[in-house]
């Protein structure tokens, strides 16, 4: 299971950070959003991974339960992540609307140097 | 008066002139000049403690920390220094008041000038030296402002800008210094740095700290070869030179030497480099200022040879010296503030200051006259006035140092310097005051009125006495500061008198003013080759220096930030992934702890789909739709491993927001390309690939070491897992650490959430503000559109579906304390049951029917929290401190009440309001004319129906 989940968030976070790499917003807002699972998978994992044990309290037997800190901050981040998502999104789309172009590099001056790509 | 009142007076009285300069000029100069009189007077109140030889202390502990205190003392050398910094100061202030024209904005002036003032008396009376270092940049800060004043002069500007950069990297230096003397000392305390001479002058760190201390120094008085931002520095308005470059902002760097002194001086290193850097300006500036024509200029190169001068005395590390340089250093204060006025006086009312268009004043200007020559005849050296008596003592040290084995070289040059300095106060009184009348002056020369000359007359007047009687005047307080600086311990034996006897002192005198007045004499063909002469310019030097930093900087920033954000991100990336690796090699790994836990079928199957649409997105990500759908399967299944893996909570949570995110991410791709074309070569797809599997194996290589091992710290979840029910009154855990222990957070988190909506809505009206909205509204779709925009059987379904929808919400909420759910959630699935009308009925339908606007439920949801919290101050505990308890009220079952409840109510608001207000001001990108139809339903039989019976359905 362990390994499944660590394999998980090195494939999102490969994935994150290739798509973030190119040159088109959308892209990278697509990059964004897989890098936004991966931080939160990690986040979660570091409570460590526990089967049929959510910390809802039992009144009634003594249980185990999962450690609840790491889901309390990845409830609040999956809620601020959204809104991140969307600001970035707003952005890139009234970039794309005011310049007809959804290019993340800055417009190449005249003399400027020539980017390798 | 506490020294700190004394230290903050100033801070306080900038306020004032800038604020009074519209009652009037004067109005603005009073204000100045009476905080500082104020501050004077409650300064020379402590006469009677420092000059019988006690130190004032007056101490707060700041940031103890980090050593850093504001702790104040004052002892004879402390008193010296703010006595003349505040003493001048008041004159400088009378002096400006007449001297700046009615174009200059005096209100600034003078604000500026208490900041200057009150940074230098800081400096003087610091007892902890980081706060010195504070004090010390704010000089440099408030003379950049002071020197240029005249904001329209480009010669202000080029010379407030090299001022503040020598200066200012100086001071850069001397922090490094700072920090390692207070290293060596274990304190940075001046009055315990002071007691460990031998710890100081043993350690391995000396040399460098002293190098540094003294780049501070040497900066900051203007010593070879960074004397060359002095000259440049004047052309600030005549009293910012009086004040800053004659009495108090180049002598803070004395000031530190003299501070300093007990610990730093006595070893080779101090003498080689302090007296011989000492040495080498007071010849070299003396030699300049005789060639100079602007009368700031000679001035200027004057000082800076003074400077010199007093730095040598304090490099010999002899007492008697330290007596000597502490004399000079308030005759120089005085003859050469005197000076600067004077020369203000010559340049305000003759109209120029260049000494070739001079000459006959004394007709004219009889009392400028008679200031100027005697304050020069003080800076050439001749008796009875005080010049001569610390020339005399000064002559009298260099007759025995010894430099490098040779007895000769040092008094050789000191009395060359003193024949040149001798040179130049005969140039300034004969060229300006004497000499035929001319009929070419600008002006019209003529003595100013009182209130310009006052200041200067009083300075004279104390050259004079104390040339006449210095032992009754001067003598009590050179023992007082001199027994300061040389840190406690009998003074040696001097006097301060006029008539040594025949000493080599008397005849290197002699020497002097007669080579001076040859010098005069032989001035015209001198003044010919030294012109002739070719001399390394420093101001041309100093740019070029500075325009090859700005190439090398410039180079290197285009290099990383040349506007292509990715790469930024590949940098930033790269550094993240290095400095991890540096750290994992720096540390140690424990071995595992925990077993593999064998995953059964379901997590197998949801890894291979989470795999396999991971690598379609990337493989198809040029086709946006494509991979917006399958970034949709991989967050179901990141939802259902987190319910998998025993959190509910999060399970619900990511659910939702899955849905609003995509489409939010349809509603925006609606309007952008639906293709990304290939742009980057396959090299460059390699290394990105390259980057992206690095940063992935680290990542996923942290996370399996972590995963593989038990918390290495007690972790503190017990406490919350023990306390939920007991303290919260709830039994779902992780909703009551986010509405109960971790309420803070929450609240700012919803709060973060508004804001972010609300920009999103800003951003929304400045684009369709823009030239943009002609472009949306003659848009044409470049995908085919569905014939039927609002179909019968969405709209018909999504309204059925309203009301249950928000009944889950509710259901989700209200057991959220207990079971999984909880404002967050709930919050969610109410803002999807009411987007899915915007979306089946159209965006006019549902606008039509909103009653509240979003912005004012994101605010109430705030105010609720912040209500809800408030409302525990009234029980007297802390802010968003909670409270539950139980009511029975047949026939229903028990059921809990909480505050809690409330602030997540509010919670639940926000997150409606935000999420709402995100999609709705994107959604408004859409609306062209003849979009939106009367009707909800494209087709409906009811309307149909009621055409043909003539009712409206």
């Amino acid at each position: 299971m362990e390994l499944l989940v660590a394999s998980a968030v090195g494939i999102l976070t490969a994935a994150g950070v290739y798509l973030i790499l190119r040159r088109r917003s959308f892209p990278v807002i697509l990059g964004l959003s897989l890098l936004t699972y991966a931080v939160n998978v990690f986040l979660f994992a570091t409570g460590r991974l526990v089967t049929g044990a959510p910390p809802i309290l039992n009144k009634y037997e003594e249980v185990a339960y999962t450690d609840p800190l790491p889901q309390a901050l990845v409830l609040t981040a999956i809620v601020i992540s959204f809104g991140m998502t969307a600001v970035v999104v707003m952005i890139a789309l009234g970039a794309y609307l005011s310049s007809r172009d959804d290019a993340t590099a800055m417009p190449v001056e005249a003399d400027g140097a020539e980017e390798e790509a | 008066m506490s020294l700190f009142l004394i230290a903050a007076l100033p801070f306080i009285g900038a306020v004032f002139p800038a604020l009074l300069i519209r009652a009037g000029r004067n109005a603005a100069a009073s204000a100045a000049g009476l905080t500082t009189l104020l501050a004077f007077i409650g300064l020379m109140l402590h006469i009677p403690a420092v000059f019988r030889g006690e130190t004032v202390f007056a101490a707060v502990d700041w940031l103890p920390a980090l050593g850093l205190n504001a702790h104040f003392f004052l002892d004879g050398l402390g008193f010296l220094f703010a006595a003349m910094i505040l003493g001048i100061g008041l004159l400088i202030i009378l002096y400006a008041r007449y001297y700046l024209s009615r174009e200059d904005p005096m209100g600034q002036f003078y604000s500026y000038l208490l900041l200057f003032q009150g940074a230098m008396v800081g400096i003087v009376l610091s007892d902890n030296i980081l706060l010195l270092l504070v004090f010390w940049e704010l000089t440099s800060l408030s003379s950049f402002l002071l020197i240029g004043y005249w904001k329209h002069l480009p010669e202000g500007r080029q010379g407030a800008r090299m001022a503040l950069t020598v200066t200012g990297s100086g001071g850069l230096a001397m922090i490094a210094g700072m920090l390692m003397l207070g290293h060596i000392a274990g304190s940075y305390d001046l009055s315990v740095i002071l007691q460990n001479k031998e710890a100081i002058q043993s350690s391995d760190l000396y040399l460098p700290a002293l190098i540094l201390i003294l780049l501070g120094a040497f900066t900051k008085s203007a010593q070879f070869p960074f004397h060359f931002w002095l000259p440049h520095a004047m052309a600030a308005p005549t009293p910012v030179s009086a004040y800053l470059h004659s009495a108090t902002m180049v002598k803070a760097g004395l000031f530190l030497m003299a501070r300093l002194w007990p610990v730093l001086a006595g070893t080779p290193e101090w003498f080689y480099i302090v007296a011989t850097t000492g040495l080498v300006t007071m010849l070299i500036g003396a030699v300049i200022a005789l060639f100079k024509d602007d009368l700031k200029a000679l001035l200027a190169f004057s000082t800076v040879s003074h400077l010199g001068l007093i730095t040598m005395l304090l490099g010999f590390g002899t007492k008697i010296a330290a007596v000597a340089a502490v004399f000079h250093i308030i005759n120089h204060a005085t003859f050469k503030a005197a000076l600067f006025m004077t020369a203000g006086i010559v340049d305000h009312e003759a109209g120029t200051r260049d000494i070739k268009r001079l000459g006959g004043l004394r007709h004219l200007m009889p009392v400028t006259f008679t200031i100027g020559t005697v304050a020069a005849l003080s800076m050439a050296g001749i008796p009875p006035l005080n010049g001569f008596l610390s020339k005399e003592m000064m002559l009298e040290e260099t007759a025995h140092t010894i430099w490098n084995g040779s007895h000769l070289i040092v008094p050789a040059l000191a009395t060359v310097a003193a024949l040149f300095s001798a040179a130049y106060s005969f140039r300034f009184i004969s060229h300006v005051f004497l000499g035929q009348k001319r009929e070419d002056y600008p002006a019209h020369p003529h003595d100013p009125n009182t209130g310009m000359w006052i200041g200067p007359a009083f300075l004279v007047l104390l050259v004079v006495l104390i040339g006449l009687a210095s032992a009754k005047i001067a003598g009590p307080m050179v023992a007082t500061a001199a027994g300061a600086v040389i840190g406690g311990g009998e003074l040696p034996y001097y006097s301060l008198k006029l008539w040594h006897g025949l000493t080599p002192a008397l005849y290197m005198s002699v020497a002097a003013t007669i080579g001076g007045l040859t010098l005069l004499a032989l001035h015209k063909p001198l003044q010919r080759g030294w012109n002739a002469l070719p001399r390394p310019e420093a101001k041309t030097i100093f740019e070029a220096l500075i325009g090859a930093l700005t190439r090398i900087s410039q180079s290197v920033t285009e290099g990383l930030h040349n506007g292509v954000l990715t790469r930024y991100a590949a940098i930033m990336i790269t550094f993240t992934v290095a400095i991890s690796y540096f750290a994992y090699l720096g540390g140690t790994l424990g071995a595992e702890t925990r077993q593999l836990q064998e995953p059964g079928a379901l997590p197998v199957v949801g890894w291979f789909a989470l795999v396999v649409a991971t690598l379609f997105i990337v493989a198809k990500h040029r086709n946006r739709l494509l991979s917006l759908v399958l970034i949709g399967v991989v967050g179901l299944v990141v939802s259902m491993s987190f319910n998998y893996l025993s959190a509910p909570d999060l399970a619900l949570t990511q659910i939702s927001v899955e849905v609003v995110t995509i489409i939010l991410m349809l509603l925006a791709l609606n309007f952008m390309p639906k293709e990304t074309p290939v742009e980057t070569p396959a090299l460059t797809r390699f290394r990105d690939g390259a980057i992206a599997v690095v940063a992935g194996l680290g990542a996923g290589g942290l996370i399996y070491a972590l995963l593989m091992r038990d918390f290495a710290f007690p972790t503190i979840s017990d406490f919350h897992l023990a306390n939920s029910y007991k303290g919260g009154g709830g039994t779902n855990v992780v909703n009551v650490i986010l509405v109960d222990f971790r309420g803070y957070d929450t609240f700012g988190e919803i709060i973060v959430l508004g804001i972010a909506a609300m920009v999103i809505f800003a951003l929304t009206e400045a684009v369709l503000n823009s030239k943009v909205r002609a472009y949306l509204l003659n848009r044409k779709p470049d995908l085919p559109q569905a014939g039927d925009a609002h179909p019968l059987m969405m709209v018909v379904a999504t309204r059925v579906m309203m009301p249950l929808a928000l009944m889950v919400a509710a259901y989700i909420f209200f057991r959220g304390h207990n079971l999984p759910g909880g404002g967050f959630i709930a919050g969610l699935v109410a803002a999807i049951a009411i987007i899915m009308q915007y979306m089946a009925s159209g965006f006019a339908w549902a606008t039509e029917r909103q009653r509240y606007p979003y912005h004012a439920i994101i605010g109430s949801g705030v105010l609720i929290a912040a209500a809800t919290g408030m409302g525990a101050w009234f029980n007297g505990k802390p802010f968003l401190t909670s409270d539950f308890g139980y009511l029975h009220w047949p026939p229903l079952e028990e059921f809990e009440w909480a505050t809690a409840a409330l602030f997540d109510l509010g919670v639940f608001l926000a997150v409606v309001g935000a999420v709402l207000l995100a999609l709705e001001s994107l959604s408004r990108f859409a609306w062209q004319p003849g979009i939106s139809s009367e009707h909800a339903m494209d087709i409906n039989p009811a309307r149909d129906e009621a055409a043909k019976t003539g009712t409206e359905g």
